[in-house]
C-alpha cells in the first residue's frame, strides 16, 4: 500500500508538485490522471525513490521513501516512463539481470524468470536479443523485469504509451490479474478512457495539486458531469481556472 | 555487497563483449593503431637517415668551368652536378625560395687564386633555418672541407713537410649513449600509445555508465531497484577497468611483436623490450587504469547525451599527453616530484626500462601509490555524483 502525504517538489523556479496527498490501497488499482506536465511523473519518481521530495513524505508498505528507500524499493516493482532494455542482451537475460540485482537466490532465478515469461506471454521472443523489439514487446519485457521479484506494490508510469490495441489489452489483463492477487497497483496516464476502464480509484492531478480523488462514480457526482471526460475537464478547471 | 557488484560487472562484460563498437575500440583500435603508426614513423625515419648517405645529391654549381678538379672531386663523392641559376643573385634567391637546398658558387678568380697559392674563394649558399635542407648543406660542406684537407696535405708533401703538422690534435669522439639509450628518444612516444589504447578500451563502458544508460532509458529502472548506487557504479567501473586492462595487455603484446619487424638496429637502437619488460610495463601502467576509468566515468556523468560524452572524452584522451609533451620538450630527467604526476611518472619509468637503465624503486612506489590514490579518490567522487538527482537528466 502506498501513502503520499503533502509532497512538494520544485526544479529551479518551476514548482512541479505542490502538496499532493493520496492513498493507493492493496487489492485496488489507483490511477493517476492529469494533463501533460501536471506532476504525475515527478510524483511517481519520488515514490520509486529516484527523487527526494522538498517537503512532505511518502511511504510504501510503511517504509519511508527517503529514510528507508532500500526497503521501499524492495517491495515495489517499477516501470518508469519510456523504460529501455539492454539491446545486446536477450529478453530473458534482461529479466535475469534485474532478478539477480533484486537479491533473488542464484538457484531460483531461472525458475522465476520462467514464471514471469509465462505470465506475460513473451516466450516467443524471450531468447532473442532485444535490439529491434517492437514497442509492445519492449514494454512487456520491461514489465516482466519490474515484476520478477514478485513485489507487493507496482508503479507504472504511462505504461500504455505507444502500445497498439492488442498490447494495451494484454496490459489491462495483467493489471487486473495483479489486482486480483491483492497487489497495490498505481499507474499514471493522460488517457481518460483507459483510467476509467481499469481503475477503482482515480486521482486527478493538475498544476501539481490534487484536483479530485474519488471513484469514477464519485467523480461524476462531485462534478455533476455524466461524461467522464467532461468531469476530467471540470475537475482540472477547479485547480487552474484559466 | 560483493554479489551485487559482481552481478553488475558480469552483465557489463557480457553486454560489451557483444557490442561490436566497444570490442573494436578496445581490442582492435588501441592495440593495432599504436604499433602500426609507430612502425610507420620509425620506418620513415630509417629510410631518411639511410638514404641521406647513399642517395646521389643533386648539387647546382655556378661557374663549373673555373674549377674542373674540384668538380671531379665533388662528383667522386656521389654529388651530381646540375645546372645552376644564371648568376649569383639568382642562386641566392633560389635557395631563399626553397627551389634548391644548397648551391655552390665558384667565382671567376678561382683558378688564378689557386695557382698563386692564395686561399681560393668558394661560396656555399644554404638556409640554416630549414633543418631538412641544412642536412644536405652540411654534407656538401663536409665534402668541401675534405677537399680542403686533401689539397693542403698534397701541398705540404710537395714541400717536404709531413701532413701530420696539420693535425696537432687527434680528436676521438666517444659516444657513451648505448644502443638501448638512443632508442629511448624515439620509443618515448610508445608510452603514450599504451595510455591511449588503455583509455580507448574503456571509453564506451565509461560513457554507458551514465549517459548511455540514460539515453537508452534503462537508468531509471536500474536506479529503482533495491540496490545502493555505490554498488552499481563500482560494478560498472570494475568492468571498465577490465576492458582497459585487456586493451593495455593486447597493445603491449602487439608492440612486442611489432618491434621484431622494425629494423631499429639500423638506427643504432636496441630497445630493451623483452617478455620480462612487457610484464613489468603492464604492472607499471596498470595503476593508471583505475584513474583513467574514474576520470572518464566522471566526465561522462556530466554530459547530456552519448554524443556529447564522446566529444568530451576525446579531450580526455589527449590530456595524458600534456605532461609527457612538456617534459619531452624540456628534456628533463626523471625526478622525485615528477613521480607524483600520473601519466608522466609511468612515461618516465617506462623509458627508463626501455633504455635498460636501473629503475629507482622509490620512484616506482611513489608512481604506483599516488596514481592509485588519485584513482580511488576519483572513483569515490563518481559514486558521490551517482547519487545526485541531476543524473536523471
Amino acid at each position: 500500500m502506498i501513502r503520499v502525504d503533502g509532497i512538494h517538489k520544485s526544479f529551479g523556479s518551476v514548482r512541479a508538485v505542490r502538496g499532493i496527498s493520496f492513498e493507493a490501497p492493496d487489492g485496488r488499482v489507483t490511477g493517476l490522471l492529469g494533463p501533460n506536465g501536471a506532476g504525475k511523473s515527478t510524483t511517481l519518481r519520488i515514490l520509486y525513490t529516484v527523487m527526494k521530495p522538498d517537503a512532505g513524505s511518502a511511504s510504501i508498505d510503511g517504509h519511508d521513501v527517503v529514510k528507508s528507500s532500500l526497503d521501499a524499493r524492495r517491495c515495489t516493482g517499477t516501470l518508469p516512463h519510456g523504460a529501455g532494455l539492454y539491446p545486446h542482451l536477450t529478453a530473458r537475460e534482461n529479466i535475469a539481470y534485474f532478478a539477480s540485482l533484486c537479491g533473488i537466490e542464484r538457484g531460483n532465478i531461472e525458475e522465476r524468470v520462467e514464471n514471469i515469461v509465462d505470465l506475460l506471454e513473451i516466450k516467443d521472443f524471450a531468447d532473442r536479443r532485444t535490439k529491434g523489439f517492437s514497442q509492445g514487446q519492449r514494454t512487456k519485457v520491461a514489465l516482466a523485469r519490474a515484476l520478477v521479484h514478485d513485489p507487493q506494490n507496482v508503479i507504472l508510469d504511462e505504461p500504455s504509451n505507444g502500445l497498439d490495441v492488442m498490447a494495451t489489452r494484454s496490459l489491462r489483463e495483467l493489471i487486473l490479474k495483479l489486482k486480483d492477487a491483492g497487489r497495490c497497483v498505481l499507474f499514471s496516464s493522460h488517457v481518460m478512457q483507459e483510467v476509467a476502464a481499469l481503475c477503482d480509484d482515480i486521482v486527478i492531478i493538475a498544476d501539481g495539486r490534487v484536483a479530485i480523488d474519488d471513484t469514477a462514480e464519485g467523480i461524476r457526482e462531485q462534478t455533476g458531469c455524466d461524461d467522464l471526460e467532461d468531469a476530467f475537464v471540470a475537475a482540472i478547471h477547479r485547480v487552474s481556472p484559466e | 555487497m560483493i554479489r551485487t557488484i559482481f552481478t553488475v560487472f558480469s552483465k557489463e562484460v557480457l553486454d560489451n563483449f557483444r557490442d561490436r563498437r566497444t570490442l573494436a575500440s578496445a581490442l582492435l583500435m588501441g592495440p593495432l593503431f599504436g604499433p602500426l603508426l609507430f612502425a610507420f614513423v620509425i620506418n620513415l625515419s630509417i629510410e631518411r637517415s639511410l638514404s641521406d648517405v647513399e642517395k646521389t645529391l643533386e648539387l647546382p654549381v655556378l661557374g663549373v668551368e673555373y674549377a674542373p678538379t674540384l668538380i671531379d672531386y665533388l662528383k667522386s663523392r656521389n654529388l651530381k652536378i646540375i645546372e645552376a641559376p644564371e648568376d649569383r643573385e639568382a642562386a641566392v634567391a633560389s635557395v631563399k625560395s626553397g627551389l634548391h637546398d644548397v648551391v655552390i658558387i665558384i667565382p671567376g678568380g678561382y683558378g688564378e687564386q689557386m695557382a698563386n697559392g692564395i686561399p681560393a674563394k668558394v661560396e656555399l649558399v644554404s638556409d640554416r633555418a630549414n633543418t631538412a635542407a641544412d642536412r644536405d648543406a652540411r654534407r656538401v660542406r663536409n665534402v668541401l672541407y675534405a677537399y680542403n684537407q686533401e689539397l693542403a696535405a698534397i701541398r705540404l708533401s710537395a714541400r717536404g713537410v709531413s701532413p701530420l703538422v696539420l693535425r696537432p690534435l687527434n680528436i676521438d669522439d666517444i659516444d657513451v649513449s648505448t644502443a638501448s639509450g638512443r632508442s629511448g628518444i624515439l620509443l618515448g612516444m610508445m608510452s603514450y600509445f599504451f595510455i591511449f589504447a588503455m583509455l580507448m578500451g574503456g571509453m564506451y563502458l565509461a560513457i554507458d555508465t551514465t549517459a548511455g544508460e540514460r539515453e537508452r532509458g534503462s537508468l531509471e529502472p536500474l536506479l529503482a531497484l533495491p540496490v545502493t548506487r555505490d554498488r552499481l557504479i563500482l560494478g560498472k567501473i570494475i568492468a571498465t577497468c577490465l576492458f582497459m586492462a585487456l586493451s593495455l595487455m593486447l597493445s603491449l603484446i602487439s608492440f612486442f611483436f611489432a618491434l621484431k619487424f622494425i629494423p631499429l638496429q639500423e638506427l643504432g637502437m636496441t630497445p630493451n623490450f623483452g617478455p620480462k619488460v612487457v610484464v613489468a610495463a603492464f604492472f607499471l601502467l596498470a595503476p593508471f587504469i583505475l584513474l583513467g576509468a574514474s576520470v572518464m566515468t566522471l566526465v561522462a556523468s556530466f554530459t547530456k547525451s552519448y554524443k556529447e560524452a564522446q566529444t568530451w572524452l576525446s579531450v580526455v584522451l589527449l590530456a595524458p599527453t600534456l605532461p609527457i609533451l612538456i617534459v619531452s620538450l624540456l628534456t628533463l630527467r626523471p625526478r622525485l616530484e615528477f613521480m607524483f604526476v600520473p601519466s608522466l611518472s609511468q612515461h618516465l619509468l617506462l623509458i627508463n626500462m626501455v633504455k635498460n637503465e636501473p629503475v629507482n624503486v622509490l620512484h616506482v612506489v611513489i608512481s604506483v601509490t599516488s596514481t592509485l590514490l588519485l584513482g580511488g579518490l576519483l572513483t569515490w567522487l563518481c559514486a558521490r555524483l551517482y547519487r545526485r538527482e541531476g543524473l536523471l537528466g
